[in-house]
């Protein structure tokens, strides 16, 4: 790794990155410009892996660079929920089996990367979108489609664009009931959805420490849905501890230098934000959640890789204890990995929900895809902290999605219509 | 499987923002590997019966951010097993952008299509020098530039054929290319 690089002032965290690991070159590169990087972990899941395995089998390439790097992921419908899918996931466990490359079942992809692999500095690339949510922790991690997922397996290289940054500060603090995911879906509304397409996303400012890991992944995870290519939290002593406390301690921190251009600036004050809600069909149209206060909904939804963390089902349960799940509609919670599940066992959560009412799920992708464990009939409602609110993702083109943090949508599910969760704190 | 330097047909037009989930729901695309079953339910968010009414060579033409949200592969997959030959529009998202080139479906990115052409009007779409030509009155839309190695990739039919060919993937030989080269 290249020092110069390493301490440029000019250079933000994806120009350092590229600039260092690119294949031949060890020289600054500018937004616009294509190279090569080298990647240090590759991943798919069930919906995306199939098809690489097929490409990857009709190219004939015969091996894998190296199968410690590769991990196949069952998430999106685990267990199976027909023969359909079955077969693809006995596809995936054949070719795990002759590779030798990782397999994980029953914890959504990011999560089980984080808790287990993820280090900042890293290059790590997934055949899913919300891969970007390796950012949280100072990561170079994007989302590519499936052929380019076998090529990747085959030369453990792929080519990448120099994208431009956009520069978010973050200041003060989040009032009672609000949280990360509040942010970013406030900061989705603000700049569009396709407003970082391409882009990488940098987020700084005095409240970044403020902001637990999950709380940091929850934002880089959900930052996709601007179009980000990648979506950064700089090292710095809350993930320092957090690595220590894994155990993953060979980190490379990559800081972005003080005179980087940026393409733009944007300045979120935390304190103004109000628990956010994004009505159905796109994922900017954001509204504060009075306005849409009442609305009646068939079924919530806590969970996904957006907000199925530990932090995300504490206060869902603070919520809902005490208070039971209105009749007539369902609540779904599903922790995002077999370690929040465990843990929700053991503290106590699992026991809340169930009283409830609620329905207490495996670790899954779930209902957020709308294939089994919360699929939508036609015309149902659904308020859900999964990352999209798209015409038909949950189940029925005519249903609606609406989009809000764990606390929203469990104070949602003791109303039956959407609810402000600052009444039951 | 090469693509031919140009493609003539009509176009389908279409909004800003369709997204993945609208050109191919994940409970269907979730449940097969087969690029023709995937076809069947090209576009099914906006209109179910989408693979009967398209016909082979038909164009898309559309608005900013097109294949926004997921990295599924399945939606080029299933415009293009629909029949359709190329995918015009004001911008694409990044994901489905490089999912296009990687599988062989054109995708040209020109500022201000959508609102230069009516639906089913008839185009010309020309991948050797990248621009779209309206019949009515041959006026032709430059599209902006990709690299060449990307186009090469797409008019040889994606990674799959080109690896077969070639024996090499096209990022081996690269050398660090301006994004416009």
């Amino acid at each position: 790794m290249s020092k110069t690089i390493l301490s440029d002032e000019s250079l933000t965290f994806a120009e350092k990155v590229i600039g260092m690991r690119a294949q031949s070159n060890n020289r600054p590169l500018s937004p616009g410009e294509i190279t090569v990087l080298p990647v240090d972990m590759a991943m798919a899941q069930d919906s995306t892996g199939p098809l690489a395995i097929k490409v990857f089998e009709e190219m004939g390439v015969g091996k894998v660079w190296d199968p410690s790097r590769i991990h196949l992921v069952i998430d999106h419908t685990y267990p199976a929920a027909d023969e359909k899918v079955a077969k693809l996931h006995i596809l995936m466990r054949a070719f795990a089996k002759k590779h030798g490359v990782r397999l994980v079942e029953g914890s959504i992809s990011h999560q089980h990367l984080l808790e287990n692999h993820v280090v900042p500095g890293m290059v790590l690339f997934g055949a899913d979108s919300h891969t970007c949510q390796g950012g949280a922790v100072g990561a170079f991690a994007t989302g590519v489609g499936s052929s380019e997922m076998a090529g990747l397996w085959a030369t453990g290289k792929l080519w990448v664009r120099v994208p431009e940054t956009i520069r978010v500060n973050i200041t003060g603090e989040f009032k009672k009931g609000v949280y990360a995911r509040d942010l970013i879906s406030h900061f989705i509304g603000m700049v569009g959805e396709d407003g970082g397409n391409y882009m990488s996303l940098e987020w700084k400012g005095p409240a970044v420490r403020t902001l637990s890991i999950a709380s940091r992944a929850c934002v880089s995870n959900n930052s996709m849905e601007c179009g980000c290519k990648l979506s950064i939290f700089e090292v710095d002593a809350l993930t320092q501890e957090y690595f220590r406390s894994v155990g993953r301690e060979s980190i490379q921190e990559v800081h972005a230098g003080l005179k980087a251009t940026y393409k733009d600036t944007h300045d979120v004050e935390l304190g103004k934000l109000e628990p956010e809600v994004a009505e159905p069909g796109n994922v900017d149209k954001v509204k504060s959640v009075d306005e849409l206060e009442g609305t009646p909904i068939d079924q919530s939804f806590i969970g996904s890789s957006t907000n199925g963390r530990v932090e995300d089902l504490v206060v869902a349960a603070k919520i809902l204890k005490g208070h039971r799940v209105k009749t007539g509609s369902r609540c779904i919670v599903t922790p995002a990995s077999r370690q929040v599940f465990e843990y929700a066992i053991s503290n106590g959560l699992a026991e809340t929900f169930l009283q409830s009412g609620a329905v207490f799920t495996n670790a899954t992708c779930g209902a957020c895809v709308g294939t089994h464990l919360g699929a939508l009939g036609e015309n149902e409602v659904c308020i859900s902290s999964s990352p999209r609110n798209y015409t038909g993702r949950m189940g029925a083109t005519s249903a609606k999605i609406y989009l809000a943090s764990p606390a929203t949508c469990a104070a949602s599910a003791i109303e039956g219509k959407i609810a402000d969760p600052r009444k039951y704190l | 499987m090469t693509i031919p330097a140009t493609l003539q047909g009509r176009a389908w037009v279409w909004p800003d923002n369709v997204n993945t989930d609208i050109i191919i729901p994940f409970r269907f695309k979730a449940r097969t590997n087969d690029p023709v079953e995937m076809a069947k339910y090209a576009m099914y968010g906006f209109d179910p019966e989408f693979y009967k009414k398209v016909k082979q060579g038909d164009l898309f033409v559309a608005g900013r951010n097109f294949g926004g949200g997921s990295s599924r592969e399945q939606a080029p997959v299933a415009i293009k097993y629909a029949g359709v030959a190329a995918v015009v529009a004001e911008s694409f998202a990044r994901i489905f952008y490089r999912n296009s080139f990687a599988i062989g479906l054109p995708a040209l990115e020109v500022p201000g299509i959508s609102n230069e052409v009516k639906q089913f009007e008839e185009l010309e779409v020309n991948v050797e020098n990248w621009s779209v030509k309206r019949l009515r009155d041959g006026r032709v839309f430059q599209a902006l530039k990709v690299p060449g190695f990307l186009r090469n990739l797409m008019r040889e039919g994606g990674l799959v054929e080109y690896y077969k060919r070639h024996k090499t993937f096209p990022w081996e030989q690269l050398q660090t290319a301006a994004a416009t080269a």
